[in-house]
């Protein structure tokens, strides 16, 4: 028993441990991740943008200085001044409000996205690399959605559902469940072969117990990373759609609904293009920074020079 | 190396069979009737019933597939419903455009990334390495069609050194057809330029520490020899692979490319075909284009077990 406790990972059989000790031991941990996370000034400087996107999304109502579907045609395509920061588009709307509200739905669809495809993801990859009888009709499935270019896919599920702000979550998460599936498969399959797996089995656990409470905490941060990732993918793939017409309804405001209307007037309203893309180009740099950096925290073999 | 492209070959058919059945499955998911829906609210009931016939859409769904597919395998798609010809002839009409602009990206993505990975790895860890690095990050995360627009706000609309959009092809006009292409090609091929720069930037550093770039350098060869011809040469390897997904993205990409730029490509047809409600347009093109990157995924890991002979060693 000692010899299987020593190769135990923190969260492991050992049930008898002092919890209280447990509990400290795991938050001083979380905070010598966050720290060394945080010790490369771009990528804090990344997480710090990731953060405040969210908050603008998340107070759009507060932080908006209009309403951002409210036109005022009098006042239509006027540049940025202090009456209205971004200039206004086609219609007199504000575009600052339209690019808070734009955050918003851009952060709603990558953040619920990547938590549908995770746990999608996840579940079917832990069945597929632990349930033989599961691998090859899981992973065949999983290959034939990557046969297509993700853009291309969730173009031909949204030409088929419709263009609706759900219906975008929905194709999306079809898209990137398959990345997900594969990679929660690979690391299963080498957890799987350890020996407190092996000592779990052996005491008699349910393949179920096994799966959630060893192998899917011990994968996780791999997980994590590639989350932080598919965040970044999502919200391009969201904007993709909308530019091209296929996404969110063009009467809602998204960064890829702004652009779309921007590119037209280009000679007249630069800022109508050159602000929401602006918006979504520094988002993704800061998400795939903040995965980057995330990486390097978990698996310090990946280092860079 | 004969038996290993037939095995490939072989494990290609459930892959195709798979993405013909999620292609067929696409049109399925819509709300309602496909016939209803693609004739929109002022079709009749017997035009309805019409089209469900000529689409075959009254057979039992496997019934449906198997007819589907069997055409498939003929290159036959049926009929586009809004342009009134065959979907083949509507896809061959636009394939030019797209294998072209594809092709122009992936030129700019080995132009950029592979000098731009070299020479951070010679100059690791200066200040020139560090602005290379900056540059691939920044390329990775600036989505293809803002870059395009901030291309034609730029080069177009404010310096008016290049033709904003359209499309002439090279046998007509050679010389509009690069004008044109441009632009276009450096939007798109910049985007993997950047993975392809961190790829080769970290695989030269590698190579570089091997036992045979020391030999390489203690009998006294040039540098620029050492470098391009010991070094470069398998630090590319590794490459290959990466060069083989970014074409997924770079096909994948031109769709949205073909809209800013309205370059009239097999992408931009597929996004004109959504609110056409043209399904079996949609259909063929996807399958086709699905269908080719499955094909260029195969002929790169061919190359690849053609360049590093260690793969082919411990295949057998």
């Amino acid at each position: 028993m000692g010899s299987i406790a020593r190769q135990s990972p923190p969260a492991s059989l050992d049930a008898a441990a002092d919890s209280a000790s447990a509990t400290t031991t795991r938050t001083r941990r979380r905070r010598s991740w966050l720290r060394h996370l945080i010790s490369n000034p771009i990528t804090a400087l990344s997480l710090a943008f990731v953060v405040l996107a969210i908050v603008v999304g998340l107070f759009a109502p507060l932080i908006a200085t209009d309403d951002p579907n409210f036109a005022t045609p009098a006042d239509r395509l006027q540049g940025p001044s202090a009456e209205h920061l971004l200039g206004t588009d086609a219609l007199g709307r504000d575009v600052f409000s339209r690019l808070v509200y734009g955050a918003r739905i851009s952060l709603l669809i990558g953040i619920g996205v990547t938590f549908a495809a995770g746990i999608l993801g996840a579940v079917l990859g832990l069945l597929s690399g632990y349930v033989d009888r599961l691998d090859s009709p899981i992973m065949r499935t999983m290959d034939g959605l990557m046969a297509f270019p993700s853009i291309l896919l969730a173009i031909a599920i949204m030409a088929s559902l419709g263009p609706s702000t759900v219906n975008v979550f929905i194709a999306l998460t079809v898209v990137y469940t398959p990345t997900i599936a594969r990679l929660v498969r690979s690391t299963t399959l080498v957890i799987r072969q350890q020996t407190y797996i092996e000592s779990a089995r052996s005491i008699g656990l349910r393949d179920t117990e096994i799966m959630g409470k060893y192998i899917f905490p011990n994968g996780l941060s791999p997980l994590i990373v590639q989350c932080t990732f598919v965040v970044a993918l999502a919200i391009i793939s969201e904007s993709s759609l909308s530019f091209l017409g296929a996404g969110v309804p063009p009467d809602q405001p998204t960064w890829g609904n702004m652009l779309r209307d921007g590119q037209s007037l280009l000679q007249q309203a630069w800022w109508l293009a050159v602000f929401p893309g602006t918006a979504l180009f520094l988002l993704v740099l800061a998400l795939n920074i903040v995965g980057d950096g995330l990486r390097d925290v978990f698996d310090p073999r990946s280092n860079r020079r | 190396m004969l038996t290993y492209i037939l095995r490939r070959l072989v494990m290609l058919v459930p892959v195709i069979l798979i993405v013909g059945l999620v292609v067929f499955t696409l049109v399925h998911l819509t709300p309602g009737d496909p016939a209803a829906v693609i004739l929109g609210d002022q079709a009749t009931p017997e035009d309805i019933q019409e089209l469900r016939d000529r689409l075959g859409l009254n057979d039992p769904l496997p019934v449906q597939f198997i007819n589907w597919f069997g055409g498939v395998l003929r290159l036959d798609f049926g009929d586009s419903i809004f342009l009134g010809m065959p979907v083949t002839e509507a896809l061959l009409e636009r394939v030019e455009p797209t294998v072209l602009l594809t092709l122009y990206a992936l030129v700019v993505q080995l132009a950029i990334g592979i000098p731009l990975g070299v020479i951070s790895a010679l100059r690791s860890g200066t200040i020139i390495d560090r602005l290379m690095t900056a540059l691939a990050i920044s390329g990775a995360a600036i989505p293809t069609f803002f870059l395009g627009i901030m291309l034609i706000l730029i080069f177009a609309v404010t310096l008016q050194w290049l033709p904003s959009v359209g499309y002439v092809s090279p046998t007509q006009d050679p010389w509009g057809h690069i004008q044109r292409m441009i632009m276009p090609a450096f939007a798109l091929g910049f985007s993997t330029a950047g993975l392809l720069a961190r790829l080769i930037r970290s695989s030269m550093l590698d190579v570089l520490n091997e036992d045979y770039v020391r030999t390489a350098k203690a009998k006294g060869l040039a540098h620029r020899d050492v470098v391009i011809r010991h070094a470069l040469r398998n630090a590319l390897v590794p490459a290959i692979t990466v060069v083989g997904t970014s074409v997924a993205a770079l096909l994948g990409g031109a769709v949205v490319t073909e809209t800013v730029f309205t370059i009239p490509g097999m992408g931009r047809l597929v996004v004109q075909s959504i609110s056409r409600r043209d399904y079996p347009i949609i259909q063929g093109a996807v399958m086709a284009i699905a269908v080719s990157y499955v094909l260029v995924n195969l002929l790169v890991d061919i190359l690849y077990v053609y360049a590093d002979p260690r793969v082919r060693l411990g295949d057998k």
